[in-house]
């Protein structure tokens, strides 16, 4: 077989670390091109993905089937009451309204769905043909909340119009309308929304409860079971936290301009990341020491508890390589930490939707050698993966298979998992997966590693 | 809540989107990379879906429209797109999709790769190009598989020397039920044309190294001496004619095309066998004499447990057609018949092969959502429910247990290694259909039997 080749165009999204040198920035933040095969959705997936969890709401999608069909329950977002988000809701649209609009389907849907099932509120979003064929849905949507009563909110999520950030925009864009119209009456002065984190597999209450412990209010999550009320007095919080920058910066941003409230960005993934995410949530507060001497005391008894189970991960791990592509590049740099402390080095680091910034922080951690990649593909990342003899990929549902066949391990740090892998304990289910997926003894019979063809 | 009247929501739909069917079935065109002409989104999401049911990975180009091209029309990046999938796939054969968004502003595909052809005439070795219209605002998925498999026909039948060979259009089947066929026609000695077969492509072994294009799948040499074979096959009961790939090579070329429904349960399987003995001129190898007495012989051994069990069943239509025959000869009732689709044909083909459907209380339904089924269940409260693994949540829901079969059945192990077809897929069918009944039984038994 001849070599594989990165095609032209794509080149400047790829750079090796090198030791020493200055290197040339990658290039990010673009479309991605065409025929590439990129693994990104589109702007519909953005907003999809962050509205998903909130849970007594209805999410209807405008446009024809296969938007609704394949984000059908497509989620790890559990909730602990309604589950309204696990249904699939689509205006189906079919030739005769793409030639002579949609909006009355998409009223008379609104008008039954909320008939049925009484949600708190209804998340329309656009599919790529609404754009095209001009329904004004803002109208429909007004026409529906004055008629029910519960906020009706339209998703500017056209597939087509950009990439799946702007789909994160459009969401938070929908959000922003929620917050600021609910009752911030009794938040304590030491209080959080948490943002970002979407109850994967209940990450979000594990998040929750640490936080809680610590002394601290949990005002909304945003959105991981998520609820409108909630979302609705988030501005009587007096910090943002903020994880999947990639998603929630924005929206922490609008948040700070319209009601003063600071955020920073943390991330739950790892021991050190972990652990710092709770300690500048305490240094937030320092009026209160309480909160610290707390979090200090929730530490020490989580690591106390982890490291000693980590150290079998870490024996039989010990110098094993990894190959990390994920949604965004936040999570990036947490996994190579956390990789790390399980004696593993990261040999390829690639994310969906990274910035300059990102990328260069990413330049930093890196070891010598290490690919980065932005807006990667199948043929990209199995060539990278050969070239340099991962023993391990970590990606999603897409990535999958192309480790599998590669005979290389795989660990699923995406939005479908049904494990928690945030918080003390899912660093060690992380640990627990990685050494279940790497150690096994089928890969014996992968070719690469000696099997028969 | 009634949902008998008109209603405007899809929940929970029961289909999918004309490009996913497309894509499936340019996946088993050798050397062919399938690609959508659309938003980044449409490839990824169809990715996402078919490899949670094949554990495979399948590689989808898009042509990645933006706010430009939505505007001034997708020319400039199909194009980019063919030649970036030119050169990182080198395929043979790109199979071109269309999606709602480029049916929506009426780009003029054909005109466009005539272009591309033209442009790159002295370039790199032109894949051949085959392009479907698959609008997603119209039909469902398994419109999308029969658009891409006539228009393969169309864009590569050639006449020439006629050949021994025979024509199969075995509908959107497993990887198994495709290599059963292909073993059947190689005992029979019969030539086959198998238009599509994903069944290495969508189940295939380990790889040394990157495999731009996994091996498998039908040459395009083949395909073009489709013009000239001996007859074709079609399975399927709701094909119209003017998407029948046999009707169009009948029409255009010929070829004699025997149309029927798919091959389960005795009955069809007979049918299917009996066709292959008349155009071989010979009896069927004593192997498949043997899977039909093993049939035969299972049908007796468990007829007490299923006969008169109530099932709903849903899926598209042509395999909800078959499977109602086969439940019919083993004493199930489907009480209701339903399907996604909606071809108008779903009910009279039932009635055709059960009369007395209305006397049995058998309803069909077609353009269902699951929340439409689930209403039925709770009114029909069937014993069963079959059909793919989206019928999980109201199977759930509802206590009733779902058999799992077709596409896609992404929270069990191995859809993609089932059988349904012939004697051998019927008695996989009904051995599982057995065991789900015992094990339901025993289940519910406080005193836990262990001879059932």
């Amino acid at each position: 077989m001849d070599s594989i080749g990165i095609l032209e165009a794509r080149q400047k999204q790829v750079i090796e670390k090198k030791a020493g040198e200055s290197q040339p920035e990658i290039a990010c933040d673009t479309t991605s091109l065409s025929g590439s095969v990129s693994q990104r959705a589109c702007v519909f997936c953005g907003s999809r993905v962050v509205l998903y969890p909130v849970a007594d709401a209805i999410h209807l999608v405008h446009g024809p089937i296969g938007c609704a069909a394949y984000t059908w329950d497509i989620r790890g977002a559990v909730s602990s009451g309604p589950e309204l988000h696990r249904l699939s809701f689509s205006t189906d649209l079919h030739e005769m309204e793409v030639i002579y609009g949609g909006e009355k389907k998409l009223y008379s849907s609104l008008k039954e769905l909320i008939a049925q099932y009484q949600p708190k509120a209804a998340f329309i979003y656009s599919t790529c043909i609404v754009g095209l064929i001009g329904d004004d849905i803002d109208a429909v949507c007004k026409k529906v909340e004055k008629e029910t009563g519960i906020p009706v909110l339209p998703v500017h999520s056209e597939g087509f119009k950009g990439t799946k950030k702007d789909g994160y925009k459009a969401a938070c864009f929908s959000l922003m309308k929620l917050i600021g119209t609910g009752s911030t009456e009794g938040i304590s002065k030491y209080s959080i929304n948490i943002l970002g984190e979407f109850n994967l597999a209940g990450e979000a209450w594990m998040i929750r409860q640490y936080y809680e412990n610590m002394g601290v209010e949990v005002v909304a999550t945003l959105t991981g079971d998520g609820r409108i009320d909630a979302i609705r007095r988030a501005h009587g919080a007096s910090l943002n936290v903020v994880q999947c920058s990639g998603s929630m910066t924005w929206l922490a941003k609008e948040m700070e301009a319209k009601y003063g409230i600071p955020f920073i960005r943390v991330s739950y993934f790892g021991i050190e990341d972990m652990s710092k995410s709770l300690y500048d949530v305490a240094r937030h507060f320092e009026d209160r020491p309480e909160i610290m001497e707390a979090t200090k005391k929730i530490v020490s008894d989580e690591v106390t508890k982890l490291y000693p189970s980590l150290q079998k991960f870490k024996k039989a791990l010990q110098g094993k390589k990894a190959a990390i592509y994920v949604g965004g590049a936040f999570k990036t740099f947490s996994l190579i930490k956390a990789l790390r402390s399980i004696g593993m080095s990261v040999v390829l680091a690639g994310s969906q939707t990274g910035n300059k910034d990102d990328y260069n922080r990413l330049k930093e951690m890196c070891d010598e050698g290490t690919i980065i990649v932005d807006d990667s593909n199948p043929v990209e990342l199995s060539k990278f993966i050969l070239e340099k003899e991962a023993d391990l990929l970590i990606g999603g549902v897409k990535e999958r298979p192309i480790a599998f066949k590669l005979g290389v391990a795989f660990c699923d740090h995406n939005h479908e998992r049904k494990i928690p892998l945030a918080g003390f304990e899912g660093m060690y289910n992380f640990a627990l997966e990685v050494y279940q997926s790497v150690m096994s003894p089928v890969w014996q019979f992968a070719p690469r590693k000696g099997g028969a063809l | 809540m009634k949902h008998e009247h008109a209603k405007s929501v899809t929940q929970n739909a029961c289909k999918l989107c004309n490009p996913l069917g497309a894509c499936l079935a340019f996946r088993g065109i050798e050397q062919c990379v399938p690609f959508l002409h659309g938003s980044q989104g449409c490839a990824t999401y169809i990715r996402r879906y078919l490899i949670s049911h094949y554990k495979e990975p399948i590689d989808i180009a898009s042509s990645n429209f933006n706010e430009e091209t939505a505007v001034f029309g997708g020319s400039h990046n199909l194009k980019v797109g063919l030649k970036n999938v030119s050169q990182q796939y080198k395929p043979q054969v790109i199979g071109i999709a269309t999606t709602c968004l480029s049916e929506t502003i009426g780009d003029d595909v054909p005109r466009i790769l005539r272009e591309y052809q033209k442009e790159f005439k002295n370039g790199t070795p032109m894949p051949l190009l085959i392009h479907a219209s698959t609008p997603s605002y119209q039909g469902s998925h398994i419109d999308g598989f029969h658009a891409a498999v006539h228009a393969a026909i169309k864009t590569l039948a050639t006449k020439g020397q006629k050949q021994e060979q025979i024509n199969l259009f075995p509908n959107m089947v497993s990887p198994a039920d495709l290599r059963h066929l292909k073993e059947i026609f190689a005992d029979f000695e019969i030539p086959l044309m198998m238009l599509p077969d994903y069944s290495q492509t969508m189940d295939g072994g380990p790889w040394a190294e990157y495999h731009r294009i996994p091996p498998g799948g039908t040459p395009a040499t083949a395909i073009a001496d489709s013009a000239n074979s001996r007859a074709s096959i079609e399975f399927g009961s709701t094909i119209e004619a003017n998407k029948s790939a046999a009707h169009y090579l009948d029409v255009m070329f010929g070829i004699p095309a025997y149309r029927m429904a798919l091959p389960i349960g005795i009955k069809a399987s007979d049918r299917f066998f009996s066709l292959l003995e008349t155009l071989s001129e010979k009896g069927r190898p004593e192997k498949y004499d043997d899977e039909r007495r093993r049939l035969v012989d299972a049908y007796a051994d468990g007829h007490k447990y299923v006969f008169e069990k109530k099932v709903i069943l849903y899926g598209e239509e042509d395999l909800v057609v078959a499977i109602t025959a086969f439940l019919r000869e083993i004493g199930m009732i489907p009480v209701l018949c339903a399907s996604g689709g909606k071809s108008g044909m779903l009910k009279e083909r039932i009635a055709e092969i059960v009369p007395d459907m209305e006397e049995l209380g058998i309803k069909v339904r077609d353009g269902v959502d699951f929340v439409d089924i689930e209403d039925e269940a709770k009114v029909l409260h069937p014993d069963l429910l079959m059909g793919n693994s989206k019928g999980f949540t109201m199977s759930r829901k509802n206590e009733i247990p779902l058999l799992r079969l077709g596409f896609p059945i992404h929270d069990r192990f191995g859809g993609q290694r089932m059988h349904h077809l012939g004697y051998r897929g019927t008695l996989e069918l009904f051995d599982r259909i057995v065991n789900m009944i015992i094990e339901t039984r025993q289940n519910a038994s406080p005193i836990g039997y262990t001879y059932m």
